[in-house]
């Protein structure tokens, strides 16, 4: 047996005895999980900085501390979410209990990602331990350092047979790919996506892909493009464009296109120096390959600002591209590096169908003070988010679901999407052997007149809500009233 | 041909209309209105494709889909309105919200044993959420699948919602081009097929497969009134149900007790020869006639057995003492044999279930609450129904669906909208308080990282109106009893001296 196949056998094992399912266990090991983070934060940072040039601090604000937040909500909330939802019933059930029981799947296997190493591989983990599954976690060979360390931390607090970490590489992905799961979790580009989708299917596994695509960000020209620019300058720039939802190109008019180039130039000096290599806020390229991809798209743009790089630290200085052409080089992929190409359009319309013209992306961004304008935006296109006057920060809205459509993917996750995403929500109808006779409408020999009741009881459902609890209420006050009266006094 | 329909689908769907909610309502009225012309015509075709009797197809299909259509015209504007979410510290004053959206052009193959309930259930939810729809129905259930290519362009927009007929090479074709979704309806084998086929496009999918529903009956329970029950899920459309009870699990010493109720019963619904009985069903056709017969080879019925393959009949037949690794107990039956399987006790019925697949429908025969609760949460299937069958699939705000070999997804009701849907996460700020955002900007330090974690690890409010509404009230009525409270301590510590006051006043 290959070593994947005994991590997940024993994943399988351990969640078959049946001790991640109790509530308290699973509070147990997210607050294990917890401790992780508060007591090892400098070992992490450390393998951050080395893996993506992270600062401390960025690390804190960009990966653990959501992570914090993410664990305590799921303490504080995991009762609930995993108590039974009642339903509301109709005639036929008036008497039955009817609810939704939240189980969990089985063995999910958590696929990370390189530019957040820890919120996409550890966020999906938090939602696998809530609802109460085992975990295979894959994190990304590509961060090497963070992947090595996550190997030898996890393990010493949380259940290293119910969520183990296997690392590696393409080979040691695709041996997992062939064993069975009950969810696969993945985080990456929708190229392996397909890939994974299609390995999933022989099994009958269900898939949540957190993929990616061109993030578009529209700007009005009619809006605080200062503040618009610092905005999207900071969620460009941030872990150096590595960011999933990174605003990818801005699309505005062309009338305001300098002063766009000239407060974005603005916010990066006031953010990353005048020399944002010697910055330690401003992060590297993950690896040799992808800087050479990024260096390659830049190849048939004008660089109004930026531009520099140095192969041998992957260092690529935060970049604006003007006038760039929707068959440039720069607009057949995403990014995912610290390019900002402007493309130039004439109206909102012009913008929205050129949005609509390429595959439905992560996030939309719109930059505007005018309420009809986003409405517009948002009734015209389809995008996995839509965020408004600001880039990044709906992702950190744990009420929010945080997924993609189309090309972006498929499910969604954070805060208690996360739980219901890894759980199967069964449906429980207890009913009693009693009141046979109201069955007998649906039993052969078969009549009109059994037909006329079915008819009855299944078209009128029972809508009890605050009104008619109201109207009950009132009624029974009456009837009290009216026995007080006559009986009791 | 396919590619057609789906392209001519693509563009309906890009003009935008069906994204008025009017327009949505009409085409379901449309529906309903086809659903309610049509009742005669559908139930003869049924009674042609499986020989359904008239009274049946209204009570398994019909009616669910009427029920369907209503709710989703009752409850469409508030399904399709943006859902408030709570917000933290730093979105308190933004607009945050969840949009359900059109996915596009969803593509929907049908099955044969319910051709009408399971192909236009989730085309009422397609159209409630301003979906295009391709329909495919199944070409097993011939007369019903040219019907509906007939009828539906007649009530609802053509290009929007095309029915494309045809065999495993039109559905090949089909699934080779791009949808924005697949909801599929049948076995496991085809669902494979299907989920791998959408990978290629990032499709997603709904799948209602099947599996071996199983029945466990407890020794203590009114045995003749679950055998009724059982009997009826069996036999209903002979067999041929996705959540029909496909086995039943029992102890030895009531086996006895079980067959005798179920024979009474079967006298009961279907008379001495239920091949005479206007009621009784008939295989869907030769190879799963064939199937059928075949997993009962080397087993003697203790009831029914009785076969005509002229007219595709198949007695209700009772099989007991069935060993689990017979091969009437290795696929999903689909027909009317009911084997029953030996268990010791419950215990040993809870190990069977889930050394199995995980099936679409559990379903529990049992007087005893605890042990109830007991199978219940150490097994897993779709849907349980505790003390009758299938009855959890006519509740549309269950959602049902499969897990595991049994399915992916889920619908009726809402959950079909929301299913077809894309729940779009919206963040409306505004440019203002800039301030508030200076924390995250680097170059950082110890200061801003401590100010951003006060701010994100701030805990959820709920700002609902409702909340607003309540808070307000809750504060006026406190007041005014504070208020209240005061008067009468007033009155109460004043009465003393106003008493000699107004005394004096009178005198």
């Amino acid at each position: 047996m290959s070593r994947e196949q005994e991590a997940v056998a024993r994943a399988r094992k351990a969640f078959q005895t049946g001790r991640s399912k109790p509530i308290e266990y699973r509070i147990q090991q997210l607050k294990n999980l917890q401790r992780m983070f508060t007591e090892r934060q400098k070992v992490i940072s450390d393998a951050m900085k080395k893996d993506l040039n992270k600062s401390e601090v960025g690390t804190q604000l960009y990966e653990t501390m959501g992570l914090e937040g993410e664990i305590n909500l799921a303490l504080k909330k995991v009762k609930e979410w995993a108590a039974p939802r009642p339903v509301e019933k109709n005639l036929l059930t008036l008497s039955d209990t009817v609810y939704i029981q939240p189980e969990p799947l089985g063995v999910v296997l958590i696929i990370g990602a390189w530019n957040y190493p820890w919120a996409v591989t550890i966020q999906p983990l938090i939602g696998a331990i809530a609802a109460g599954n085992a975990a295979v976690v894959k994190p990304s060979e590509v961060c090497v350092h963070t992947a090595k360390v996550m190997e030898s931390l996890l393990p010493l607090y949380i259940d290293k047979e119910l969520y183990p970490v296997v690392t590696g590489g393409i080979p040691e992905t695709q041996e997992l790919l062939r064993q069975r799961f009950d969810h696969i979790f993945y985080t990456g580009n929708s190229a392996v996506g397909k890939v994974i989708m299609e390995a999933a299917a022989k099994h009958l596994t269900p898939v949540t892909l957190e993929l990616g695509g061109k993030s578009p960000c529209y700007i009005d020209k009619n809006c605080d493009i200062s503040i618009a620019c610092r905005r999207v300058a900071w969620g460009k720039y941030t872990n150096c464009g590595q960011t999933c939802i990174a605003p990818d190109y801005i699309l505005c008019d062309p009338s305001i296109q300098d002063r766009v180039i000239a407060e974005v130039k603005k916010s990066i000096q006031d953010f990353y120096t005048d020399n944002p290599k010697t910055c330690p806020d401003y992060g590297r390229i993950i690896n040799q390959r992808h800087f050479k991809r990024i260096m390659a798209l830049m190849e048939d743009s004008t660089i109004a600002v930026g531009g520099d790089n140095d192969e041998s630290d992957c260092y690529i200085a935060p970049t604006v591209l003007r006038d760039v052409k929707p068959e440039a080089k720069v607009m057949q992929e995403e990014i995912f590096g610290p390019l900002l190409p402007i493309i130039p359009i004439s109206s909102l319309d012009e913008a929205i169908k050129f949005i609509n013209k390429g595959e439905k992306p992560l996030a939309l961004y719109v930059f505007t003070p005018d309420d009809k304008i986003i409405n517009k935006m948002k009734n015209e296109t389809s995008s996995g988010g839509l965020l408004a006057n600001d880039c990044l920060v709906h992702y950190s809205v744990s009420s929010l679901p945080f997924g993609g459509v189309g090309n972006s993917g498929m499910g969604c996750y954070h805060g208690r999407f996360s739980f219901d995403q890894l759980s199967h929500l069964r449906s429980c109808l207890i009913k009693q052997l009693k009141m046979e006779g109201v069955n007998n409408m649906r039993y052969p020999p078969h009549t009109p007149k059994k037909l006329g009741w079915a008819r009855f009881f299944i078209l009128n459902s029972v809508d009890l809500g605050w009104a008619g609890r109201m109207a009950l209420l009132a009624v029974l006050a009456v009837v009290a009233a009216v026995v007080i009266q006559n009986y009791l006094l | 041909m396919e590619r057609q329909a789906v392209n001519r689908a693509k563009e309906a769907f890009l003009s935008g209309r069906t994204r008025p909610l009017e327009f949505r309502l009409q085409q379901l009225h449309a529906l309903q209105r086809m659903i309610t012309e049509k009742e005669t015509e559908i139930c003869t075709s049924l009674k042609q494709d499986i020989n359904r009797s008239q009274y049946d197809t209204p009570l398994l299909e019909l009616i669910g889909i009427e029920n369907e259509i209503s709710l989703a015209i009752e409850k469409l504007t508030q399904w399709a309105a943006p859902r408030q979410v709570d917000r933290n510290i730093l979105t308190v004053s933004d607009e945050v919200y969840v949009q359900p959206e059109p996915l596009g052009v969803v593509l929907i193959i049908g099955a044969w044993n319910y051709p009408w309930a399971v192909t236009l259930q989730p085309l009422v939810g397609a159209i409630a959420a301003g979906n295009a729809a391709v329909v495919k129905p199944s070409e097993l259930s011939e007369y019903s699948s040219l019907l509906l290519r007939a009828l539906l362009p007649r009530y609802l927009d053509k290009d929007l919602y095309p029915v494309v007929t045809g065999g495993v090479s039109e559905t090949q074709e089909l699934l080779r081009l791009r949808f924005d979704h697949i909801f599929y309806t049948g076995s496991s084998t085809v669902g494979k097929v299907v989920m791998e086929a959408a990978a290629r496009h990032l499709t997603p999918v709904t799948l209602e497969l099947g599996g071996k529903s199983p029945c466990y009956i407890d020794k203590n329970c009114d045995i003749r009134i679950a055998c009724r029950r059982i009997t009826w899920g069996k036999f209903v459309n002979c067999g041929q149900t996705c959540i029909a009870p496909d086995y039943i699990l029992c102890e030895p010493c009531i086996q006895g007790r079980v067959v005798e109720c179920i024979r009474q019963t079967l006298l009961e619904f279907y008379g001495a020869d239920p091949k005479c009985s206007p009621d009784y069903g008939r295989i869907i056709n030769q190879r799963h006639f064939s199937r059928i017969m075949s997993l009962m080879e080397g087993y003697t019925p203790v009831i029914g057995g009785q076969t005509d393959a002229s007219q595709r009949y198949i007695a209700p037949t009772v099989l007991k003492d069935v060993p689990p690794h017979s091969r009437l107990m290795q696929e999903e039956i689909f027909g009317p044999l009911l084997p029953i399987v030996a268990v010791s006790d419950m215990d040993d019925a809870i190990r069977f279930v889930n050394e199995r697949e995980k099936p679409l429908a559990l379903y529990i025969f049992c007087s005893d609450k605890k042990a109830t609760k007991k199978m219940i949460e150490e097994t897993t299937s779709g849907g349980v129904t505790v003390n009758d069958v299938m009855m959890h699939y006519t509740l549309s705000s269950l959602p049902f669906g499969g897990v595991g070999q049994s399915g992916m997804g889920c619908y009726h009701g809402k959950h079909t909208f929301d299913q077809l849907s894309h729940q779009r996460a919206c963040l409306i700020r505004s440019l203002g308080m800039e301030s508030v955002n200076l924390s995250r900007y680097p170059p950082q330090d110890r200061r801003r990282a401590r100010r951003a974690r006060m701010a994100l690890k701030s805990p959820m409010i709920d700002l609902s109106k409702r909340t607003f509404v309540w808070a307000v009230s809750a504060t006026i009525i406190a007041f005014g009893l504070l208020v209240t409270l005061l008067v009468i301590l007033l009155i109460a510590s004043g009465l003393n001296c106003t008493c000699w006051y107004w005394r004096g006043w009178y005198y």
